[in-house]
């Protein structure tokens, strides 16, 4: 196993850095697991990313999660209560977005290549769905990355990756018990005095397992069913209790 | 023994609050933390409400409105469902797990006043009627609301609404009886029945059980009106149904409680079902946790009940009932910390 995961690494080196092609730095990384399975003891988790520089730098860690579309409400004053009014429809909003790097991002890169790479939560390019107006667009894209960071789903802060002698990276990623359910992306960027020189990406999945999978999946597929048997336990469990407690 | 007497240490530690804090984003109540160093943290994950939640939290709050529900007999969804709310469950899985619990705590209620003969199966069908109509009503209303965005506001209001005027009316009753009892005078002479409009309505019916000879169509009506707040708010509706068949129908006290549950127990599943199959917001392994630990806290509740007087009992629960109340009405009308919210969107 250990020697197949070294001919990963090794088809890793040789292999061309798909899409965005930098110069010819090189970058090696590998997690400490490429699947999160959801269990009843399930807390949330962390996994391990690590790697290695060939030479001295920057490491940006950004990792995403299912793209979902989300619907985004504001609470306004009627009659005297608050209550939801306004609501604009974001497509394409990860529902996890984890970003860590070796120092403060602002002294990694420019804004510019920040803003190109997708990197810091408030970068995503998030787009409203039908709306032209571009200021309150703004203003329900930070409520949507406020709310997402109070979810703890959206996080991340530099120095979250560590480096040793200038060459071995690694980084904690740490996923909530909230964390959705579905693909995701590990993007590693090695930046070079404000250039990314090199790029590497891996997949990870998160999906519920054991008792957790087949109670969801029973309740999204056989729903009648579901609701039979939630109400066949109950009239059980009531009866029980009664029958217990009454020759106690 | 060591293990024992470091757990010990650990706990008084924590009591004196030199050790570990609870984190600052740490969901749970305080004591929850204090319980957690003498026994292990036990945090489940919910498949259905997609969060971890910590069981110990769970079996309080089940066995304490358990404990409420058996002292005053009434169903407890009503401080459950605003609870499961508080502690971050989702609104929509709180109503439809909670209607589901209330199916298990009804029907040890009413298997229990069943035995004792407290139950008018005849009444009870028709409030049932009215029930499946008005709940099958309410869930529609529910999905509707709910792809409005508007529902969390609807539960809300309804709680306020209800929880205000029926504890108001309980606490009202309870202060008038407690001054009655002060001043030693006898209660007022009341009619057994007092002929108003109602009585002329058609489809008469004779309840034998209830002493009543009254129009099908009222408690048809009523049946139909709780149906569909307990779709909306995941109750069983009986701290509204048992108000109502005692005024509004004239029943004898004795049989109202049982009645009442009798016809929850069909009411809730059919909540259950129509919840499950419209918008997959039951939570079995959630709602089985509240199920054991609230059977269990009814059982005490009702020991310690029968030593309360009932006006001391009723004064209690309107009290209680009220708090739940304005606690509901005071976050609609209090500035939220946060504006901004999710709406569940329709297709994922």
């Amino acid at each position: 196993m250990k020697i197949f995961r070294h001919f990963i690494i090794l088809g890793l080196l040789l292999a061309p850095a798909p899409a965005v092609a930098f110069s010819s730095s090189s970058l090696v990384v590998d997690l400490s697991s490429n699947q999160i399975e959801i269990k009843t003891d399930f807390t949330g988790t962390n996994l391990l990313l690590f790697g290695a520089i060939d030479r001295k730098g920057d490491v940006v860690v950004v990792v995403r999660g299912p793209l979902r579309q989300e619907i985004v409400r504001r609470k306004e004053r009627v009659a005297g209560i608050w209550i939801n009014r306004a609501a604009v429809t974001f497509d394409g909003v990860p529902g996890y977005n984890f970003v860590a790097s070796s120092r403060p991002l602002s002294q990694i890169a420019s804004e510019e290549t920040l803003r190109r790479l997708q990197i810091g939560s408030e970068r995503l390019r998030l787009k409203p769905v039908g709306l032209a107006d571009e200021s309150l667009a703004a203003e329900f894209r930070t409520g949507l990355i406020d709310l997402k960071k109070r979810e703890a789903l959206y996080s991340g802060k530099p120095g979250q990756v560590s480096i040793r002698s200038a060459k071995l990276f690694r980084a904690d990623l740490k996923f909530p018990s909230n964390v959705p359910t579905g693909s995701y992306t590990a993007e590693i960027y090695h930046f070079d005095s404000g250039k990314p020189v090199s790029v590497s990406r891996t997949k990870l999945s998160v999906q519920k397992a054991g008792v957790e999978a087949a109670i969801y999946n029973y309740a999204h597929e056989h729903s009648a069913l579901y609701g039979i048997v939630a109400i066949l336990i109950a009239l059980f469990a009531g009866w029980l209790g009664g029958v217990i407690f009454r020759k106690a | 023994m060591g293990r024992f007497l470091g757990k010990a240490a650990n706990f008084l530690a924590v009591w004196g609050g030199k050790a570990q804090k609870a984190a600052p984003d740490d969901p749970n109540p305080r004591f929850i933390h204090y319980l957690n160093c003498i026994w292990p943290p036990m945090d489940l994950y919910f498949p259905i409400a997609e969060m971890s939640i910590n069981v110990l939290l769970l079996l309080a709050l089940g066995g304490g409105v358990g404990m409420l529900s058996g002292m005053f007999g009434v169903g407890g969804g009503f401080l459950m469902t605003p609870l499961l709310i508080f502690i971050g469950v989702p609104p929509a899985v709180a109503v439809g797990t909670e209607a589901n619990q209330v199916v298990a705590a009804s029907v040890s209620g009413a298997l229990a006043h069943w035995r004792r003969g407290n139950v008018d199966f005849k009444m009870g069908f028709i409030l049932l009627l009215g029930g499946f109509l008005g709940s099958s009503f309410g869930v529609w209303i529910f999905t509707k609301l709910r792809a409005l965005g508007y529902i969390d506001i609807v539960i809300s209001l309804c709680f306020v609404t209800f929880l205000g005027i029926v504890g108001g009316l309980m606490v009202a009753e309870g202060a008038r009886s407690w001054l009655r009892s002060r001043s030693s005078n006898p209660a007022p002479f009341k009619k057994l029945h007092k002929h108003t409009w109602m009585h002329g309505l058609p489809f008469k019916m004779r309840f034998r059980r209830s002493k009543l000879y009254i129009s099908a169509l009222l408690p048809l009506s009523i049946g139909i009106f709780v149906g569909i707040l307990s779709a909306i708010m995941g109750v069983g509706g009986g701290f509204i149904m048992v108000p109502a068949m005692i005024y509004l129908l004239g029943m004898p006290t004795s049989v109202v409680v049982g009645t009442s549950l009798f016809q929850i127990i069909f009411v809730t599943a059919n909540v259950t079902f129509l919840q499950s199959v419209n918008n997959q917001t039951v939570d079995v392994l959630l709602a089985l946790i509240l199920v054991i630990s609230s059977v269990v806290g009814a059982q005490l509740g009702t020991a310690f009940g029968s030593k309360l007087k009932s006006e001391q009992l009723r004064a209690l629960l309107g009290i209680l009932v009220l708090a739940v109340g304005c606690k509901v009405g005071f976050d609609l009308i209090v500035t939220p910390a946060h504006l901004f919210s999710f709406a569940v969107s329709g297709g994922h």
